[in-house]
């Protein structure tokens, strides 16, 4: 439901178990045969539900489910906890993705398989998260002892909530916020590091904090967020990362992106060494390789 | 300065805050109690300058002591028998409230969920913050209570 629902040493396991079947695939090619896995998916994510389908599908099992909530029972107004009840008797594992926020946390507790929180409205966005976590352990060889710049949609952008949420739990890590002051991060977040005595610094202008960053995380300003369109067309060209701004950065920087992008990285960057966002898709099919393997374990232990 | 006399049996909250009567005898449904509650407004009080007290003669057990505890925790809780106090009631902030705040995100699964309980979940114990179990919003000013 959240990154924090695992420890840092499950993670690290997690991680392991990834990092192995990157390194030999085939010895995973049948780990799940006879199981399948139910994508539920009630507001559109191509790349997500593609990610996790084709995880699924590498591990030799099989995938059923629905791409929105027009083409599933929601249409005909079937509540989450019903659904599940139904998908439970269907499937091994369950990703769901769903516009309200807390809806696969209503579905964990009443589906008798395990639920991935595969999204939930402006929320949470685990396994992203885990995907970033990867990213950044595979390409940077540690996780924690860095700054790391979050640019763009931090009110809406869950993947940014999340993110900040499991880095906290790791030593040394100083956070600059890089956003419109309409797109700031939530105060919660903001309290909650003041609580924990973690260091962030909110700034409006990427130029400004750029060269002192290990990692610059980049998000979409996403249109679905807004209320209404005059709001959307002001902010979405706010911060627009080109190679003019990446003169300015380290040359070990990372630039990390959950994608799909809209224009707020130009395309010239993407030839850049440090950008590492379309490697970040694939360590996505890894890390929810690792995840359905290990939940699926825990489901036949328990 | 009226007077209002002492109750036989139930209870006495006193210490809240003067102006707050009303508001708690709703919170706490007095109205659908078929006993004797008597509010007290604006009364003199040595710590607070005014306050005011509320008497109901009723069972304490028909107090949800969880709700008033998120309401105000300052509240004093008299339990009383025989015209004495026997019991002083600490409030303590609940780790949870069920069903006593509405989340007012709307895109909270609480907005569309038939039958969801609304939960919030006591998040920082110092600032007295409550957060919804399910997207984690803050929770209202008591005084949003449903």
């Amino acid at each position: 439901m959240n990154p924090l629902d695992f420890t840092v040493e499950e993670l690290d396991k997690l991680f392991d178990l990834a990092d192995d079947i990157k390194a030999d695939p085939k010895k995973y090619a049948h780990a799940c045969e006879g199981k399948k896995l139910a994508t539920c998916f009630y507001e559109p994510s191509t790349r997500t539900r593609l990610s996790f389908e084709a995880a699924m599908l590498n591990l030799g099992g099989q995938v059923l489910g629905f791409s929105d909530a027009g083409s599933s029972s929601a249409s005909k107004g079937e509540s989450v906890s019903d659904t599940i009840r139904i998908i439970s008797c269907y499937a091994d594992i369950c990703a769901m993705r769903h516009p309200k926020e807390g809806a696969p946390m209503v579905a964990a507790g009443r589906s008798g398989i395990p639920v991935i929180n595969a999204g939930d409205g402006g929320h949470q966005h685990p396994t992203q998260t885990l995907t970033d976590l990867l990213t950044i352990r595979a390409l940077k060889g540690r996780l924690g002892h860095f700054t790391i710049g979050l640019c763009g949609d931090l009110k809406f952008g869950r993947t940014v909530h999340s993110l900040i949420n499991a880095l906290i739990r790791y030593p040394d890590i100083h956070f600059i916020f890089i956003s419109p002051p309409e797109l700031k991060v939530p105060d919660y977040i903001i309290d909650m590091l003041s609580e924990k005595g973690i260091t962030y610094e909110e700034v409006i202008r990427l130029e400004d904090s750029i060269a002192q960053l290990d990692l610059l995380y980049m998000t979409r300003v996403q249109r679905e967020r807004f209320f209404n369109e005059e709001d959307y067309v002001r902010l979405k060209d706010f911060y627009i990362l080109n190679k003019e701004k990446m003169k300015l950065a380290k040359d070990d920087m990372l630039i990390l992106h959950p994608l799909p992008r809209v224009n707020e990285i130009s395309v010239e960057v993407d030839e850049d060494p440090r950008a590492v966002y379309f490697r970040q898709a694939q360590y996505g099919v890894y890390v929810r390789m690792a995840l359905i393997l290990t939940l699926l374990e825990s489901a036949c232990l328990s | 300065m009226l007077n209002v006399g002492k109750i036989e049996e139930g209870f006495v909250l006193d210490h809240i805050k003067a102006g707050k009567s009303l508001s708690i005898y709703h919170h706490l449904q007095l109205d659908k109690l078929d006993c004797t509650v008597a509010i007290i407004k604006n009364a003199r009080s040595n710590k607070m300058g005014k306050k005011d007290i509320l008497k109901v003669e009723c069972d304490i057990n028909t107090l949800n002591l969880d709700v008033l505890a998120f309401i105000d925790h300052n509240i004093t809780v008299n339990v009383i028998k025989d015209g004495e106090i026997v019991d002083k009631k600490e409030l303590i902030l609940p780790h949870e409230i069920k069903n006593v705040l509405k989340c007012k995100n709307p895109r909270c699964i609480t907005s569309i969920e038939q039958g969801l309980p609304h939960i919030f979940v006591l998040a920082d114990e110092k600032k007295e913050i409550y957060r919804c179990k399910y997207c984690e919003e803050k929770a209202g000013e008591p005084n949003s209570i449903w």
